[in-house]
């Protein structure tokens, strides 16, 4: 790595910023000069202002406290969130990157705070979120002697992280950082990690100036488009009579939600999605036929095993999605879109393999394709959700029993949304319902814990969410599971004065596994029934307003004021204690052995 | 589709950490190394990795892909038997006796090809190089006459039909690499990817 470069070059910064610095601040902040002499942690922040960073999440301790003491002078530039637990942070920073488009950023110190991140970073990666964690490591000469809160976080993180690196040198930190948002935001994005070890942040060097990264020799982010495969994918489309197309967070990701819409209007190919790519099309729009997987609706999964040509963009065939593999799609040529070749034939056998970014490939493909409409096909769709609407959403949405229905929920706020807020999910029941029956607008307005599942990753990820997606509405929807888990973050809503709006569907229950033991072990509820503290109490405790209803007569008007509450609140919701959600691909099966009940 | 011996040629960078993140996506998988050399290549700053499992191709493809997906990592190849020259190094430590006064030994050490690399009055070291059945084979025979020690070094291959790293490594410099760099296998198989 060449790092003696001494180029004199000046931060694309005001002159005068360093003036509007805290009062109590010594040295002003930021937009240091290019041969200046900066400590280490000086330099992290100078390079994360000139990355464009607004936010960090974090939290203190031993080994970080140089970084946290040069951010005394860098606080009106950089909004730091305190939280309670640095698995709060790391959500939090997922639900910021989601929310914005943007890296996450978190501090943690070594040791404890290090490894507190392991959960979020394998969230983040198995979903492709672009975080930047900076973690304090013990001083270089103490490395591997079992010093005070020393871990080994390189090799902890190594299988979690898309890279990491252990900085022992302020020398190295201007061009470690570049590269290391570089590679957590381009191509497939992903977690980076680099750990500071305490004497790098304190040693001072000569600030070379900022050197945006963008290009490293051994990694290609993307790669080169051909188009003969896609005109062979064309061909197949416009030989197709049942096609079909899947997608996933890479239309997000990839920034590609119009190219997509123009693709699928173009060919009339009715569309369905993953969690993840969930609110990528808008969920009215006509060739919208709605959610892949085990609980996914009823025509997608049983005609993915009838379609004739599948066309998957920017999504991985996860389990979850395909079921049994050996009977998923035997019958269809398949042609898939994807950022990372890896993905190509992993799980399911590619026809036609579509290698690179979809929002080069996808127009591409649709000045290719023929318009067409397939209205008979389409036809399909709607035939197998007018039987879903009758067996399942119907009496979810407008339950007989007096009893409140976690489906009517989300169906009463959609109308009070009108689709516009961003729901950030948990893990269960809940959160398949809300996936299945939320109603959105617009993209990237969908935040759950995909290809982990991680209880806990709601409330936090909402939190970080609300940060990032300016003036929109965030709703965090919960389990009284899964809020427990992280619960400890309300001190920082109501220290940060987060203006998020929480929704516990409480069943008082564990409840997607007791759906499973209800279903596949004789209704043995082991350990799946779960007591709550009173959460309005709690809330309260935190300076946070709330409710607790149990009545369809309270509903429309508590999530209404919930929603006219200036800044945060939260909402208990009593819900049916057993109920399930259907449909069900039983883990095992073949998509097209759906259950209705 | 049966398991079998593949090498994988991997080039990468020269970085700290880098030998856990490759080791783990074997591991992960539950995948056994048989042989794995790391060195420098013929280009200043690249390090190659040879690295041997037994396992059916589609599987070496999928960890192929996997390590080529590594930020440090350059490029991976992976060969069967037949597309690669390689050999091991051995090197047998026997009682000096043993080899002097029967010299039915030493005779045969020339047959293998052996050379005496170190000569002691209680011991001798030997060396040589080859397949792996050639120096097990050297194993099996020398034990009845009391070998003493016995070391065998990983695999080092070279990729009969590769041109070697040099000119890669330039297209890998450059902003917008070559196709030649990023190879799409699918395209030398065009015939059988569209025909499926
Ligand atoms: C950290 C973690 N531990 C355990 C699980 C397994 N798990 C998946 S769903 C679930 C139940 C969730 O219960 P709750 O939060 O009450 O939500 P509900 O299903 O009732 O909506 C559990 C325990 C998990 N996904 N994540």
């Amino acid at each position: 790595m060449d790092t003696t470069t001494t180029e004199t070059k000046k931060m694309g910064k005001k002159e005068d910023a360093g003036k509007a610095g805290h009062p109590a601040a010594a040295a002003p902040a930021a937009a240091r000069k290019a041969g200046e002499m900066l400590s280490g942690s000086e330099t992290v922040l100078e390079i994360l202002l000139a990355e464009g960073v607004k936010t960090v999440f974090g939290y203190p301790g031993g080994a970080i406290m140089p970084v946290y003491d040069a951010l005394y002078n860098y606080q009106d530039k950089i909004n730091h969130i305190l939280v309670r637990h640095e698995q709060g942070s790391i959500h939090a920073a997922q639900g910021y990157a989601r929310a914005s488009g943007k890296v996450g950023v978190v501090f943690a110190t070594s040791g404890p705070g290090a490894t507190n991140l392991v959960t979020g970073l394998a969230d983040a990666m198995i979903d492709s979120t672009p975080l930047v964690c900076i973690t304090g490591q013990v001083y270089a000469h103490l490395l591997g002697t079992d010093a005070f809160q020393e871990t080994d976080v390189i090799n902890i993180t190594t299988p979690v992280t898309k890279w990491n690196y252990q900085v022992t040198d302020p020398v190295e930190i201007p061009t470690v950082l570049a590269k290391a948002f570089y590679i957590a935001r381009s191509g497939r994005p992903g977690p980076v990690l680099v750990d500071i070890t305490k004497n790098a942040q304190i040693q001072t060097a000569e600030y070379p100036g900022y050197q945006k990264c963008t290009h490293i020799r051994s990694y290609r982010p993307k790669p080169i488009v051909r188009e003969e495969y896609l005109e062979e994918a064309a061909k197949l489309i416009n030989a197709a009579q049942k096609p079909f197309v899947l997608f996933g967070q890479g239309v997000i990701l990839g920034k590609a939600e119009n190219e997509f819409r123009h693709f699928i209007e173009k060919g009339g190919l009715p569309a369905a999605w993953t969690i993840l790519g969930l609110s990528a099309l808008p969920t009215d729009h006509p060739l919208n036929v709605g959610m892949l997987g085990m609980h996914g609706n009823y025509g997608p999964n049983v005609l993915t095993n009838e379609c004739d040509v599948l066309i998957a963009v920017g999504m991985r065939f996860d389990d979850r999605v395909t079921g049994r593999l050996d009977k998923y799609a035997k019958q269809a040529k398949i042609i898939h879109l994807d950022i990372d070749p890896s993905e190509i034939d992993k799980n399911v056998k590619t026809t036609v393999p579509v290698w690179g970014d979809c929002k080069e490939t996808l127009p591409i493909l649709t000045r290719l394709i023929e318009k067409k409409t397939h209205p008979e096909w389409l036809e399909t769709f709607h035939q197998y959700a007018r039987e879903e609407m009758e067996l399942c959403i119907n009496p979810e949405i407008h339950p007989t029993s007096k009893i409140l229905t976690m489906g009517e929920v989300i169906d009463q706020l959609n109308t009070l949304t009108e689709g516009k807020a961003i729901l950030v999910t948990d893990v269960g029941q809940h959160q398949m319902v809300t996936c299945r029956y939320a109603k959105f607008t617009q993209s990237k307005s969908n935040i759950t814990s995909g290809g982990l599942g991680t209880m806990g990753f709601g409330m936090p990820a909402a939190m970080g969410a609300k940060l990032g997606a300016g003036d929109r509405t965030v709703i965090s929807i919960s389990g009284d599971g899964g809020f427990q888990m992280t619960l400890q973050e309300l001190g920082t809503i109501m220290q940060c004065q987060i203006g998020l709006k929480m929704i516990i569907l409480n069943n008082q229950f564990l409840g997607m596994v007791r759906q499973w033991q209800e279903l596949f072990h004789d209704k043995r509820y082991s350990f799946t029934d779960i007591q709550s503290p009173d959460y309005v109490t709690l809330a309260k405790a935190y300076q946070i307003p709330g409710k607790r209803i149990s009545e369809r007569s309270e509903l429309k008007g508590a999530l209404k004021e919930m929603l006219d509450t200036k800044g945060a609140y939260l909402l208990e919701i009593m819900v049916g204690k057993e109920n399930n959600v259907f449909p069900m691909v039983p883990q095992g099966c073949s998509v097209a052995e759906i259950r209705l009940k | 589709m049966s398991k079998q011996e593949f090498t994988l040629t991997v080039y990468t960078e020269n970085q700290i950490g880098l030998l856990n993140r490759i080791a783990i996506i074997f591991s992960r998988r539950k995948i056994n190394i048989n042989s794995l050399n790391t060195s420098p290549s013929e280009v200043p700053g690249i390090h190659r990795f040879n690295i041997v499992i037994d396992e059916v191709e589609e599987v070496v493809k999928k960890l192929a892909r996997q390590i080529e997906k590594q930020v440090d990592v350059l490029k991976a190849y992976y060969n069967t038997n037949d597309e690669i020259v390689w050999q091991e190094m051995a090197l047998y430590k026997m009682p000096t006796d043993a080899v002097t006064e029967k010299v039915k030994v030493e005779r045969l050490l020339h047959e293998f090809g052996a050379r005496a690399i170190a000569i002691r009055k209680d011991y001798i070291v030997f060396e040589t190089t080859g397949h792996r059945e050639e120096t097990d084979k050297l194993i099996s025979f020398l034990e009845p006459f009391g070998l003493i020690e016995f070391v065998r070094s990983a695999r080092v291959a070279i990729i009969k039909d590769s041109q070697g790293f040099h000119s890669k490594v330039k297209e890998f410099e450059r902003r917008e690499p070559g196709e030649e760099v990023i190879e799409n296998e699918f395209l030398d198989k065009q015939e059988e990817v569209f025909s499926m």
